[in-house]
């Protein structure tokens, strides 16, 4: 069912701005007056929505973090603590925004605004309902890809301007590694481009929602890709060794305080905000729910998800150790880059098949689907057994036990765990 | 084209999130590389052996609380132990069995900090820590009972221990033995496996059993480098000459070998556990001391102190750190005259130049997580 697009029908508040604008129209207002009114409405309500998600799942990250950890966390201002972003909000916003004697004063200053800026403006290209997009771009994955890696250039500002070894240190790691997760990042988003065949991601939506299915079953190497890139992007564990808490205190913002602190913990919401938003247009069928988008309004089915995908790297963050740099560059070098290349590889093959066999979408999309997911999970496997996953320096072992005092033990085998 | 670059030195400490309290290295850095590292010691030093000096002998079991404050009973034995060694007490054997109990609830509880400490260090942003710190609570309840203290316990005494346990010491002490082994399982399928602990610690910070007996590391550290040393079974102190329990060794002497060895003497304690539990005899848990009844002159007023003979005693325990002694010197008077610690943490820090020298800073981190100090027993 395709919707009315009456104004009050709120399943697409694109209606309601649709329709203020053709009243705006009929009164006979200039031109440009429309264009002005739409995008601030556009820019308002998704500057409101982030700075309440963000505030919402700090709360509900602390949290869920701290039922994993074993402790309560934040519950002492406000009802269950609820009031605790609220509160370290007000705090960030009071405190003196020091700027150290020794940092580059302007991109020091520069450099939370150039993070978060673009943090913002990803959600510019992102659908959250049938027509509720800021600006719908026919290269919308591409402007996404090339908006997401502004940050890399301010958390390098950040890291340079401090004049601190721990902010420069970190700052290193992030050029090293969001280079490598750059190319894995357009490689893996590059499969699904190919099955649609457009780069607009209205489009893709649009193609999840007629052939009935999720690109994530199409696409299981590249979703894959893109969650562990995407957590680097995000700069959140396992990957956050930009700011390394245990290694180099806070990495890249060491001598960030105050709002300008706040920013750079805005920014990172954000950041991991857009990603979730990216995986669920791209992989899990946008604001479509196999026809709950006629009931439900699609835009609380493309955040339902998008929280859900969020709180997937919340929960990554609760359980795993950190890896270290030369081991995630040689896993996005050795392990995500040839398999991202083979999943465009097998995906051009797919689409090419697909046209020129003549196949209909119902044969072909369930055939693609199942040597996808058998492929995806054959190659991560064989992958990793070739780069020597099981090899004896690196399966683990127990502690040999002896009762013979003085004796030493070395090289030897250990018993396998 | 090569850029000139130079060397970076960065101060990992006094204050940082992973040096365990004040402790200061100083890495000489080649982008992440680590060219020279220094270790600067002496930010929580307390001059406590000069302390003890001035007092009493049983004044001082106190000040070894705070050495080891993460293994407050293993301190308190070693201490009291060279005391009754320069004395020539006899520990009733209650006392002794509830000594090797005490040890060995404190080495669960040590190590569980030390493995969740590690598992910090290596990234897991707090979840392992606190996970263990919930099983560590259950051991200082017991520590509650059995001396009201939770932390700096203060439980031994010259000639036995401060008091007997109470009635519900031995059923809780049970309950928990028997349900212990399960969370060390939990452990063991958690981090033991975890790709990412094997990926980071396997083949880091190695120390060949040469090395390590070269700079006369102990305990985990020199058992995770092979050598099947423990001075429970080398020079049995308190009841562990009747208790059945095995050294267990690594094989590579890395990062992952003092954590694996680690997590089987958590098994072995255990173990230990389980026998004295069943052996503790009844009894009495304090000896009569030979106290001075008559005042020497020109000495302090102290009429009822323990005056040890003059001479000299070293009393050592394997601590869950590794051999810590008490080397102390008696002139007669009821204060010693020298009072030494030799403490685990600083002689197994001594290698750690060796061992980080060529890893990265994120292994140094993981290296000196591994080695398990504490900075109260490292400056005293």
């Amino acid at each position: 069912m395709r919707l009315d697009a009456k104004w009050y029908d709120l399943r697409d508040i694109g209606n309601a701005v649709g329709a203020l604008l053709e009243q705006i129209n009929d009164c006979g207002a200039p031109d440009w007056v429309p264009y002005v009114v739409s995008s601030l409405i556009g820019v308002v309500g998704i500057l409101l929505w982030t700075v309440l998600s963000v505030l919402a799942f700090i709360w509900i990250e602390r949290r869920v973090v701290g039922l994993m950890q074993n402790r309560i966390g934040p519950n002492r201002v406000g009802p269950f603590g609820l009031l605790q972003p609220v509160a370290d909000a007000i705090k960030l916003l009071l405190k003196e925004a020091i700027t150290t004697r020794n940092s580059d004063k302007v991109l020091f200053w520069l450099a939370p605004i150039v993070v978060f800026i673009p943090t913002l403006v990803i959600f510019a290209a992102i659908p959250f309902g049938e027509k509720m997009v800021l600006a719908d771009l026919n290269v919308g994955v591409l402007f996404l890809i090339a908006i997401g890696s502004i940050n890399t250039i301010a958390v390098f500002m950040a890291g340079w301007s401090s004049n601190n070894k721990y902010a420069m240190l970190g700052a290193m790691r992030t050029i090293a590694m969001l280079i490598s997760y750059e190319i894995v990042q357009v490689l893996v988003l590059l499969g699904a481009v190919l099955f649609v065949g457009s780069m607009r991601l209205g489009d893709i939506v649009a193609w999840q929602d007629d052939y009935n299915t999720w690109l994530l079953f199409m696409q299981p190497l590249g979703l894959l890709g893109y969650v562990i890139a995407g957590a680097v992007e995000m700069n959140r564990s396992p990957m956050d060794i930009a700011e390394a808490e245990s290694e180099i205190v806070a990495g890249y913002h060491t001598e960030y305080g105050g709002i300008k602190f706040g920013f750079f913990y805005q920014a990172e919401y954000l950041a991991g905000f857009g990603i979730a938003a990216i995986i669920v247009s791209l992989y899990m069928g946008g604001w479509t729910l196999w026809g709950l988008e006629d009931w439900v309004p699609g835009w609380l089915i493309f955040l339902a998800k998008m929280y859900g995908v969020f709180f997937i790297y919340i929960w990554f963050r609760g359980t795993l150790p950190r890896l270290r740099i030369d081991q995630l560059m040689g896993f996005a070098w050795k392990f995500l880059l040839p398999l991202a290349l083979v999943n465009v590889l097998v995906t051009g093959g797919e689409v090419l098949l697909w046209q020129e066999a003549g196949l209909s979408a119902g044969e072909a999309l369930p055939l693609f689907g199942v040597v996808n997911i058998a492929l995806a999970g054959a190659l991560v496997v064989g992958w990793a057994i070739a780069l020597g996953h099981r090899s004896r320096e690196r399966v683990a072992h127990r502690a040999i036990l002896t009762n013979e005092l003085g004796a030493i033990y070395y090289g030897e085998a250990s018993p396998r765990l | 084209m090569t850029l000139k670059t130079e060397p970076f030195v960065v101060n990992v400490g006094p204050q940082h999130p992973s040096t365990h309290g004040v402790f200061r290295l100083r890495l000489t850095l080649d982008g992440e590389r680590i060219l020279d590292a220094d270790m600067v010691m002496g930010y929580l030093h307390r001059s406590m052996e000069k302390l003890a000096e001035e007092r009493t002998y049983t004044q001082n079991i106190p000040f070894t609380d705070r050495t080891d404050y993460l293994s407050a009973m293993t301190g308190n034995l070693a201490y009291v132990m060279a005391v009754e060694q320069l004395c020539g007490i006899e520990v009733p054997a209650r006392a002794l069995w509830l000594r090797t109990i005490m040890a060995e609830l404190q080495r669960l509880a040590s190590h569980c900090m030390a493995i969740g400490i590690f598992a910090n260090d290596c990234g897991a942003w707090q979840t392992p820590v606190m996970h263990m710190m919930r099983d560590r609570e259950k051991i200082l309840d017991l520590f509650e009972m059995a001396c009201g203290a939770r932390l700096t316990l203060n439980y031994m005494r010259i000639g036995g221990v401060s008091r007997d346990i109470p009635p519900e010491f031995m059923p809780a002490t049970r309950k928990f033995v028997r349900e212990f082994p399960k969370k060390i399982a939990e452990y063991e399928d958690l981090l033991l496996e975890n790709e990412i602990i094997v990926a980071r610690s396997r083949g880091v910070g190695v120390l060949t059993a040469d090395q390590a007996i070269a700079h006369s590391v102990s305990g985990p550290m020199l058992r995770g480098s092979g050598v099947a040393w423990d001075i429970r079974k080398a020079d049995p102190y308190a009841a562990y000459g009747k208790v059945d329990f095995d050294i267990a060794v690594g094989t590579n002497g890395d990062v992952y070998d003092r954590f694996v060895v680690r997590i089987a003497e958590m098994h072995q304690s255990i173990r230990i556990l389980e026998q004295a539990l069943d052996m503790i005899p009844e009894g009495p848990v304090h000896a009569q001391l030979p106290t001075a009844t008559v005042q020497p002159i020109g000495q302090p007023v102290a009429p009822l102190a323990l005056r040890p003979p003059v001479g000299e005693a070293y009393g050592r325990i394997e601590s869950p750190r590794g051999e810590i002694g008490y080397y102390i010197v008696s002139d007669g008077s009821p204060a010693p005259f020298r009072f030494h610690i030799r403490s685990p943490s600083y002689i197994n820090l001594t290698p750690l130049k060796l061992m980080t020298v060529g890893a990265t800073v994120a292994d140094a981190i993981v290296i000196l997580g591994s080695v398990d100090i504490v900075v109260g027993e490292i400056d005293r």
